[in-house]
């Protein structure tokens, strides 16, 4: 009995080392691609990077060629996929917060009603739709109907419509962590229903709902797909939102066709990649300082 | 019984009827009334409809959906179903059974809450003697005064309950209700609460519900049993716990069952 009892007990030693072992190799395995990526963009693309690739737009062929031919940095920079992506960023967050965080709230409040459920299913659907697809939707209702053209409103269409789902759910989940007994402690005090979401839903999932909204962010400043159908792409720095316009991925994409550019694609991309990264380093930060729940 | 304000009486409940679904009801078919500066216990067994008749005397359970009620409550001989809720909550204050400060507000901001929730604007230096007047009054001022400024979550639980009773009366309502205020506290604290509420009830008059019955014994003026939805005895309280009227009252203050 004694005997058996302890054999049992080597077993699931051995066992927990091996399971141990296994867990570890799997988070090492995992981790390894991440820090290849970053090695790689920042071994190749760091000698790009300098005052001229944030404030010129992107140079042609020829001036690429030349550069190249002579051993020199490729002159010019990102600034016109820089401006175009912060346009669009912007113009797509100024319609997806709003509305996601309000129709967030409406499901969360009504969670019990058909329509709310009905909704949020919707938002499910919504954000498994492939992006070129927003792409296509934005293109046959913008481009072909109100701007006459690729333009910089487009491309805010279609990221507004990425955006939308992720915040709806990041603020649908937030709330649903609130304590019933905070909003029961703002009616006790004869708080009115809407002040009771902008004084205390509100402030207290700050963090979540900035959380969310960060990533949303992060996950939009990197996509592609949709802007090809959109925003097309632009030589020059503009900012006018009914006419075409580039963005940084864009340029990493217009970078790759160009031989003359490879180096470009590098540097643009570690730029990109810290660019987002700096965006969920952030939310993180922000998350951590303004939790209350 | 007629609807001429009652000096005795601040609540007045007729035949109250409350029903989460169609045909069940949680509190059937109930009348009492509450003196004024007095505690008034309401005792029972879990899901005998003891928090949902507290919660109607400020409205609180019409905030679950679908509710049915019957019957009227009076309020200095007005029904609180005429009143606007926002103007009954302010005289009908409530704290619960869990802490629950605004986490996202510090101390000070907490016990003018009422105010702010409300807009109403006041002059720097009233809400100071607000915020000094109400935590004096639940003993919490000495122990808090430096730091006013911080998170009302970094108190303690029965300093937050405290807190929290303060928020209430912040507003200088006429009755407080109690929602099992003690369940979620150690001894101590628990002591210190009791020991506010028997302050309280001299300003304010205070409707408790709990389901220790050692705990209503020793502070409640008046107690009211509930069984099944139904208000099966009500009275004083020393009455009630010596000399039971009905069978059941007797059966659950023994300890038969509850």
């Amino acid at each position: 009995m004694k005997k058996e009892l302890s054999d049992n007990i080597g077993r699931r030693n051995r066992a927990n080392g091996w399971f141990r072992s296994l867990v570890i190799a799997g988070s090492v395995i995992t981790i390894i691609p991440i820090f290849l990526i970053v090695g790689n963009l920042a071994v190749k693309g760091y000698r790009q990077i300098n005052l001229a690739f944030f404030t010129e737009p992107a140079p042609d062929t020829f001036q690429a060629m030349m550069a190249a031919s002579s051993g020199e940095i490729i002159p010019g920079g990102i600034a016109n996929g820089l401006t175009g992506s912060l346009l669009m960023v912007l113009m797509a967050s100024l319609i997806a917060v709003p509305l996601g965080l309000m129709t967030g709230i409406y499901i969360y409040e009504n969670s019990t009603r058909r329509y709310a459920a009905f909704i949020r299913s919707l938002t499910e659907i919504l954000q498994g739709v492939p992006s070129i697809i927003l792409g296509i939707i934005a293109y046959l209702w913008i481009v072909k109907n109100i701007t006459r053209g690729y333009s910089a409103l487009a491309g805010s269409v279609s990221l507004t419509i990425m955006m939308l789902p992720l915040i709806i759910r990041s603020t649908e989940e937030t709330m649903r962590m609130i304590p019933v007994t905070i909003r029961e402690a703002a009616f006790a005090l004869g708080t009115p229903y809407y002040k009771m979401i902008y004084k205390i839903l509100i402030p207290v999932s700050f963090s979540g709902l900035a959380t969310g909204i960060l990533l949303a962010l992060s996950r939009i400043l990197g996509e592609t797909a949709p802007l090809m159908l959109t925003a097309l792409g632009s030589p020059a720095i503009s900012l006018d939102i009914t006419r075409p316009v580039s963005a940084v991925p864009l340029l990493i994409w217009d970078f790759y066709n160009d031989p003359n550019m490879v180096n470009l694609v590098w540097s643009a991309s570690l730029f990109l990649m810290a660019f987002v990264l700096s965006m969920n380093l952030l939310a993180r930060s922000v998350a951590s300082k303004h939790k209350y729940i | 019984m007629n609807d001429t304000p009652d000096s005795e009486h601040v609540l007045t409940i007729k035949e109250l009827s409350i029903a989460y679904e169609p045909g069940r009801y949680a509190v059937n078919d109930v009348s009492a009334a509450i003196r004024r500066n007095s505690i008034t216990a309401i005792m029972g067994p879990s899901g005998c409809g003891k928090s949902t008749l507290l919660r109607a005397m400020n409205r609180m359970h019409e905030l679950y959906p679908n509710i049915e009620t019957k019957g009227d409550i009076l309020l200095d001989g007005q029904s609180i179903f005429s009143m606007s809720v926002i103007e009954l909550r302010r005289k009908v204050g409530m704290v619960f059974q869990r802490p629950n400060p605004f986490p996202n507000m510090t101390i000070y901001e907490n016990v003018v809450a009422g105010f702010s929730l409300n807009d109403i604007r006041m002059k720097k230096s009233q809400r100071d003697d607000i915020v000094e007047e109400a935590l004096r009054n639940v003993a919490l001022w000495d122990e808090v005064k430096e730091s006013l400024y911080r998170k009302g979550t970094f108190l303690s639980g029965g300093q937050q309950q405290r807190l929290c009773v303060a928020r209430a009366i912040a507003f200088n309502p006429e009755v407080l209700l109690l929602d099992e205020p003690t369940s979620a506290l150690d001894p101590v604290a628990t002591s210190k609460i009791e020991d506010l509420l028997g302050e309280l009830k001299k300003k304010y008059t205070l409707v408790l519900v709990t389901h220790n019955m050692s705990q209503a014994a020793r502070i409640s003026d008046d107690s009211m049993f509930m069984y099944l939805g139904e208000l099966v005895e009500s009275g004083r309280t020393e009455i009630l716990f010596t000399n039971p009227k009905d069978s059941r009252t007797e059966a659950y203050l023994t300890g038969k069952f509850g």
